[in-house]
């Protein structure tokens, strides 16, 4: 009994508005564009530190996923919450507890990297100091300090992305999402990204939601969503999705769960 | 978010549209040409080709080039909206508007503020373009120039607040030609920026109905007064009129919830 309250206690814990609520839970979500149904009942939670990846083949439903947890648009069945802000309810709660790399690029190739990154902090409403201070932090960790007065354009495509995930960070998220944000990458930039990344989530209890279509992106210790045709088809720790698979590796089991269909 | 927040986020907004504009120095340019280019050479060969009787503003005979001339500032105006507004929805597909659309102050400040910072690179033009004209004989009483401000302003917004609900509606890879030719050229010439509508009615009677709900014609004909000194209240009216409901259309347009923008993600 005690364990039942305890239990029903944690969860309208995580569930109320504030630091201690989960840093996303969407649920029951279902999306459709007139007939084409993009999501169907999708369900999942990111704890406070937590890796999760987001795999899917092209058109699984994860760009509608992410216009949806961005607000580009609506949902109009079930919830997302951001630390327990809905985000249709209270997008400004919600979006200023998120940082995001989309993947599109989205740098302005005619302003320096430090303009870029004011502008960004100036939508976040950041007093221009403090900004400062944090576009020093964030861009000397990705380790591009002496190419901020130059122009974007300057910049190749792995340089750009650390300049995103940078940006993306400035208004001290504690909630990431990237989209794809290794598409079209050199091996060492992809690298550097995904080293940076799970720094963030064991150092600064960061929750990352990476969104890929690329099965070897996923590692043992991160955890998995599997999202086919809108549906989730399995999600949990790496190597419990494996198992319940009965696969012997990540690939072998996106194989079997998505019908073969996954390369 | 308390009103600071709101005042840091328009600045950088207003901040990153003029950086833009000095950066491309070709866009700089270009929008300054266009305009010129009509004043020395289409308006010197059209200059005895078009007689200009005296209307209000003026009070005597002008050449063609001063009829001209507020007509064209209007014509900074309409491609400085479009390109701006538009260029949100084309810079890298839509990339930078999504930038924008993440941040946590409300989507109509965020909309406002981009038509704010539109209009401050307008107007900017304009007084270039008008300071340029001055050498070619386009002098205004000096107090005009001051006077012709809140209208450059109001006409300014009411251009951005329509190339933003366009930029809402259109599909991402149409491209600038397109809004060339159903936007910017009817808007341009179904107006009095090149012509009184007098002489247009004793053309056309229909063709001259369609100028006169033209909103860009009293954008134009509001700027023409005022930088004579005058107040034109009929044209000060539409044009606060056009303003609004533009203004709200590109609201609805980027509504995430019943907006334009959901159907365009349907369509892709």
């Amino acid at each position: 009994m005690l364990d039942l309250e305890r239990e029903a206690a944690d969860r309208k814990a995580t569930r109320a508005p504030g630091p201690q609520a989960l840093p996303l839970a969407v649920e029951g979500l279902s999306h459709a564009f007139g007939e084409r149904q993009a999501l169907r009942e999708v369900s999942f939670a990111l704890g406070k530190g937590d890796r999760t990846v987001l795999l899917g083949l092209n058109g699984a439903g994860k760009t509608t996923l992410f216009s949806l947890i961005t607000r580009l648009y609506n949902h109009r069945s079930g919830s997302i919450r951001i630390f327990g802000w809905e985000i249709k309810d209270k997008p400004s709660e919600a979006l200023a507890r998120l940082g995001v790399v989309f993947q599109l690029p989205t740098l302005d190739p005619d302003l320096s990297v430090a303009q870029n990154l004011f502008y960004h902090a100036a939508l976040h409403g950041l007093p221009r100091r403090e900004a400062a201070n944090r576009i020093k932090r964030e861009i000397e960790r990705v380790g591009l300090t002496d190419r901020m007065h130059e122009k974007a354009r300057t910049l190749s495509g792995g340089q750009r992305r650390r300049v995103e995930i940078a940006r993306a960070l400035i208004h001290q998220p504690k909630m990431l999402l990237l989209d794809e944000a290794t598409v079209g990458l050199d091996i060492a930039s992809r690298q550097f990204l995904l080293d940076h990344v799970r720094m963030l989530c064991r150092e600064e209890g960061l929750a990352v939601l990476w969104a890929t279509h690329l099965i070897d992106e996923v590692d043992s210790a991160a955890r998995v969503i599997v999202l086919h045709k809108g549906r989730i088809l399995a999600q949990g720790p790496v190597p419990d999705v494996i198992r319940g698979a009965n696969a012997a590796s990540i690939r072998e089991a996106f194989d079997k769960l998505t019908g073969g269909q996954g390369e | 978010m308390r009103a600071v927040h709101y005042y840091r986020c328009m600045r950088g907004i207003v901040w990153r549209e003029g950086l833009r504009f000095l950066n491309q120095r070709g866009r700089f340019v270009a929008a300054l040409v266009r305009p010129l280019v009509w004043l020395v050479i289409f308006a010197a060969g059209f200059r005895f080709v078009l007689g200009v009787s005296i209307i209000p503003p003026y009070q005597t005979y002008i050449p063609y080039e001063e009829y001209i001339a507020p007509g064209l500032i209007g014509m900074i105006q309409l491609f400085q909206a479009m390109q701006s507004t538009l260029s949100m929805v084309w810079d890298r597909e839509m990339g930078s508007m999504r930038t924008l659309l993440v941040s946590p102050l409300p989507r109509w400040f965020l909309l406002v503020s981009k038509m704010v910072a539109t209009v401050a690179v307008s107007v900017l033009q304009s007084y270039v373009f008008l300071g340029i004209a001055w050498f070619w004989g386009i002098q205004p009483p000096p107090l005009g120039y001051l006077t012709v401000l809140p209208a450059l302003i109001l006409s300014g917004m009411m251009l951005s607040a329509l190339g933003l609900f366009v930029s809402s509606a259109i599909r991402q890879l149409e491209n600038f030609a397109g809004v060339m030719n159903f936007v910017i050229f009817p808007m341009f010439f179904a107006s009095s920026a090149l012509y009184p509508l007098w002489t247009v009615r004793e053309a056309n009677e229909k063709l001259y109905y369609i100028c006169q709900v033209n909103p860009f014609t009293h954008a134009v004909e509001l700027v023409r007064f005022a930088l004579y000194g005058k107040f034109n209240p009929e044209a000060c009216a539409v044009v606060v009129a056009a303003l609004i409901v533009f203004m709200a259309l590109a609201i609805l347009g980027y509504d995430p919830g019943r907006g334009l923008i959901v159907r365009r993600a349907a369509a892709e």
